[in-house]
């Protein structure tokens, strides 16, 4: 079974959030819910870079670890997804994420979050809805990956630096790259997420 | 930081000597002050060239690994007004979680079932303390109405904050498992909003409880003669105490600064991100989850002495009258002002 992974190639990525905003379309994410941003590192300094981020779907999830209800799970292809019916809104996965990803939408008063919202790697979600259904849809967004599909990030990237699918593979592409153009800033997060770096 | 890149392409320090490198150290610093009063004239562009002359897209690359070592967080500039969001990688996380899951599970369970089992062999090999000299059968006034009610207030609001924190700690060990995720899930959805809303009512209480009962527990010198007298653990000496003795006093201190602590890192919590970032958050968990804990086992033995471990006790806080023996016996300076201060009128009053 393939080891689904986003990698982020900082050297192409040219700031467009075209990710972001494929991601807002493809899944229809309420305002104020950020699946995927990009974040830029020495902005307008030499050595920019940019990378876009969501969740990484990591190895031994500590949002998965730290739910108090354990509504988050790690599926056979090592895509990270939860269960809105059982979330409440507690924020825990948001202190244990590496990389920001939960997000939630405000619903009452003071600070109350509402279900946690996250990257799904368009696979839908972890509830008991048919896959595929339109009650998936709107509580979770869309399942490409139960298609066949890749997350729809990656696939709008316009210059292939944000990498999905399978982590073998896509290592060996990020690999080939920095071996071809001789430099690489690394595979962003993959050390924090998968306990692994691509080694060059 | 361009002339080190310099020297470290003509040949480096690299294989001698560590004399020889701190010596090459010395003189690459020294050498680094005049390239740069040098470099301040000429163009430093030239630095960053590849070996083929074409330029160096990495010469001033960032790496994460680089960035992670100088600064346990990367962060960076984002082009939405989520603020949070401008962390990129914060391996932390992961570390809060080693807390949340290992740490905070092993050491909630060791205070608070060493506490109980402390209570529990205190129960079983001393018993609840008597009044030696028995009932009198006579009352004296301890606690009016507003008294009890503040601590009522404090006192249950504390219970119910206790049990649903320690759910969303280890519920899901001890109960999830039982009843199953679904009804666990929404049990813990309501715990969360009992949570919030009860500690309000905490607040309260606690203000209350500290507005009438600061001046009466100021730690004085008659506390260290309490101490020294085994606070009335002993029965074959007398401890004397005021209207609050030490081991009361430590229980009010306790619950100030506990609560003091708990509330101000708790509404952190519950206003997340309004004044902290993903650090302060972290750290504002710790304090919760650990103050707690030892506050909910401090708190055990505070119910413990209250009710099953002293005969007299409970009234105090239940009816807020004391039998005149257990005064004597336990608040024997509060008992003479009390005494005093129920004769002044009634003498008064008799002598129109």
């Amino acid at each position: 079974m393939a080891r689904m992974k986003f990698l982020c190639d900082a050297e192409r990525c040219i700031d467009c959030n075209a990710c972001a905003t494929a991601c807002k379309n493809e899944n229809e994410v309420p305002w104020g819910i950020n699946r995927r941003r990009v974040v830029t590192i020495n902005d307008g300094e030499p050595g920019e870079r940019s990378v876009s981020m969501a969740c990484m779907h990591c190895t031994d999830p500590p949002c998965a670890a730290v739910c108090p209800v354990e509504c988050i799970f790690p599926t056979e292809d090592g895509i990270v997804l939860h269960n809105k019916d059982q979330c409440i809104g507690c924020g825990y996965c948001f202190y244990a994420c590496p990389f920001g990803a939960p997000q939630y939408p405000r619903v009452s008063d003071f600070g109350s979050r509402g279900k946690m919202d996250k990257c799904t790697y368009c696979a839908g979600g972890g509830g008991p809805e048919a896959p595929g259904s339109a009650a998936e849809f709107a509580k979770y967004g869309s399942n490409r990956f139960g298609e066949g599909k890749l997350p729809m990030c990656a696939e709008m990237c316009s210059t292939k630096s944000l990498l999905a699918g399978d982590g073998d593979v896509i290592g060996q592409i990020y690999k080939e790259r920095v071996v071809q153009r001789g430099y690489g800033s690394g595979s962003w997060g993959w050390l924090t997420a998968y306990h692994e770096d691509v080694e060059v | 930081m361009t002339a080190c890149t310099a020297t470290g392409r003509a040949g480096g320090p690299r294989g001698k000597s560590s004399l020889a490198i701190s010596l090459v150290r010395i003189r690459l610093a020294l050498g680094a002050l005049i390239f740069l009063a040098i470099a301040g004239t000429a163009p430093a562009i030239a630095q960053q060239l590849a070996p083929d002359g074409a330029p160096n897209p990495t010469a001033s690359g960032v790496n994460q690994q680089t960035l992670l070592r100088e600064e346990p967080r990367i962060t960076g500039y984002i082009d939405i007004p989520d603020t949070r969001a401008s962390v990129l990688i914060q391996p932390a996380g992961r570390t809060w979680d080693h807390f949340h899951e290992v740490t905070l599970h092993w050491f909630g369970a060791i205070v608070i079932i060493g506490m109980i089992a402390v209570l529990g062999g205190a129960y079983l090999i001393v018993g609840p303390l008597r009044i030696s000299a028995g009932q009198s059968g006579k009352k004296v006034h301890r606690f009016n109405a507003f008294e009890r009610f503040s601590h009522w207030l404090t006192a249950v609001s504390f219970v119910v904050l206790g049990l649903t924190g320690l759910n969303i700690t280890f519920g899901k060990i001890l109960l999830l498992p039982v009843i199953g995720k679904d009804a666990f899930s929404s049990l813990s959805q309501a715990a969360k909003y009992m949570h919030n809303f009860t500690s309000f009512a905490f607040v309260i209480g606690l203000v209350l409880i500290v507005a009438m009962w600061l001046k009466d527990n100021i730690p004085r010198k008659v506390d260290i003669d309490w101490l020294r007298q085994g606070g009335g653990f002993i029965k074959s000496k007398h401890a004397p105490a005021g209207r609050f003795n030490a081991g009361e006093k430590a229980v009010f201190w306790i619950a100030l600064l506990a609560g003091v602590a708990v509330a101000a890192s708790g509404y952190m919590l519950l206003f997340p991100f309004y004044v902290t970032n993903i650090l302060g958050m972290q750290i504002a968990q710790v304090v919760h989850a650990v103050i707690a804990v030892l506050f909910v086992a401090a708190i055990l033995a505070h119910i413990y002495i209250g009710t099953l471990g002293m005969e007299g006790a409970f009234e105090a806080m239940g009816t807020g009258e004391v039998d005149l023996n257990w005064a004597k016996e336990h608040h024997d300076l509060w008992l003479r002002d009390q005494l005093a201060k129920e004769h002044q009128p009634a003498a008064s009053a008799s002598a129109d």
